[in-house]
């Protein structure tokens, strides 16, 4: 499912509800339960939020890593796995953003929601992402909500219908 | 030896210096001439005063006055670690969670010393109670002020970071776990340094009073040691239990970090 408006409009306010960092109304439900039944630190494994801009608190990459990631998931992101031990502050904006979104998808969530998550890539790897988030829907049965205000984008990853049904 | 005691003349003499650094202050337009002297007067007033009310509790000793006395130097210590935040938490929490914090482990080191330590008759004798509050309140009181204001300070400028680790599924302990840690160690590195450099760098001023008074120094150093620890254990304590609960005040029971419970800038 995709998300378009203008800024502002509360789109990210909107996934900041969904994945509990913000006080809301209403109820939400993941296979009919509901968030308030488990810890939120599960929640938000389950039902994943990725920020417009990603952030780094340690110096080296791999000190960010729930799990170490596979060379074979590194590789689908365009690394290898020299970029593991690579210091934070090197990295560039786009580097860290593919980073970032391996870093949410080994929690394995359910849901995932992506807050403009190629704003910062080329085009090269931002096709590289949309084909990677859209196998992992597509492997591990997952929902997503796509914020994004690129049109082409929106007719080529909505065009994969088999992604949405769980929303 | 006695004491050589001091009149008027004397602090006079003192007091001249302070009224010379005030007009050098004002001759070079560095703003600080008025702090200078109005905190000057404040030291006069507020030592004559407590000089006042200690000579009246030593006479008087009951126990109903010291406890009176303590309670009044934790309130005010608690109201000063308040003042120094720049960011404090809004509601009783602004005030509580500071003087809960030197209340519990204050209270305690003192106590212990009192009770166990030194065992004076009767154990609250003011002679021995106040001063040891005073110096354990005082060193708390900064290591809690520190503490807190790294704590609101740095949940504010890293939000972005706090709430990143959030969202990754971290517990709201391992998302402010870095924060809290640089937190304790700010409040802590002041009363580490002074135990690392008594004797070397500096004299402690409790020993050096007793030694002007007259007391043989291997006794004072003794006195001085037992302080050093009061005041380590005191502020050490109280600086992780206020930590503790200050970062658990940052978030509600969603784990959210909830930054509208602090105030300001002051």
């Amino acid at each position: 499912m995709v998300i378009s408006g203008a800024s502002g409009s509360g789109k990210s306010l909107l996934l900041r509800a969904i994945v509990d960092l913000d006080r809301h109304q209403g109820e939400v439900l993941l296979d009919n339960i509901s968030s308030l039944s488990m810890r939120a630190s599960k929640w938000r494994q389950r039902v994943a939020y990725l920020p417009a801009e990603s952030q780094w608190w340690h110096d080296v990459v791999v000190e960010h890593f729930p799990v170490i990631p596979s060379d074979n998931d590194l590789s689908m992101m365009g690394f290898d796995g020299t970029i593991m031990d690579a210091s934070v502050h090197i990295l560039s904006s786009g580097e860290r953003q593919r980073l970032a979104l391996l870093r949410m998808l080994l929690n394995k969530p359910d849901v995932l929601l992506l807050d403009e998550p190629t704003a910062s890539l080329d085009p090269k790897n931002t096709r590289l992402v949309e084909a990677l988030i859209l196998s992992y829907c597509q492997e591990n049965n997952a929902a997503v909500l796509w914020v994004s205000h690129d049109p082409e984008q929106v007719s080529r990853i909505s065009g994969q219908r088999y992604c949405l049904d769980n929303g | 030896m006695d004491l050589i005691t001091l009149d008027v003349y004397d602090l006079s003499l003192a007091a001249v210096l302070i009224v010379l650094l005030a007009g050098l202050s004002f001759t070079m337009q560095l703003g600080l001439a008025k702090s200078i002297l109005i905190s000057a007067a404040r030291t006069v007033v507020q030592l004559m005063l407590i000089g006042v009310i200690l000579k009246v509790l030593f006479e008087n000793g009951h126990f109903i006055w010291v406890l009176l006395l303590a309670l009044c130097m934790l309130l005010i210590a608690g109201r000063e670690v308040m003042a120094r935040q720049s960011r404090r938490f809004s509601g009783v929490w602004g005030f509580g969670i500071g003087t809960t914090s030197m209340f519990v482990s204050s209270f305690t080191v003192t106590l212990l010393a009192l009770l166990v330590i030194v065992n004076a008759e009767p154990w609250y004798a003011p002679q021995y109670a106040i001063p040891f509050l005073g110096m354990v309140f005082g060193n708390t009181m900064n290591g809690i002020a520190l503490g807190l204001d790294k704590l609101s300070q740095q949940a504010w400028q890293q939000r972005r970071v706090i709430e990143a680790r959030l969202v990754l599924g971290q517990t709201w302990q391992m998302a402010i776990s870095d924060i809290r840690r640089d937190c304790v160690r700010t409040g802590l590195i002041p009363i580490i340094n002074a135990m690392a450099a008594a004797g070397i760098v500096s004299l402690p001023g409790m020993m050096t009073g007793q030694i002007l008074a007259g007391v043989d120094p291997i006794e004072a150093v003794k006195y001085q040691i037992l302080i050093m620890f009061m005041i380590a254990a005191g502020t050490g304590f109280g600086t992780i239990a206020a930590i503790l609960l200050g970062a658990r005040r940052l978030f509600d029971e969603r784990e959210r970090l909830r930054l509208d419970r602090l105030t300001g800038p002051h």
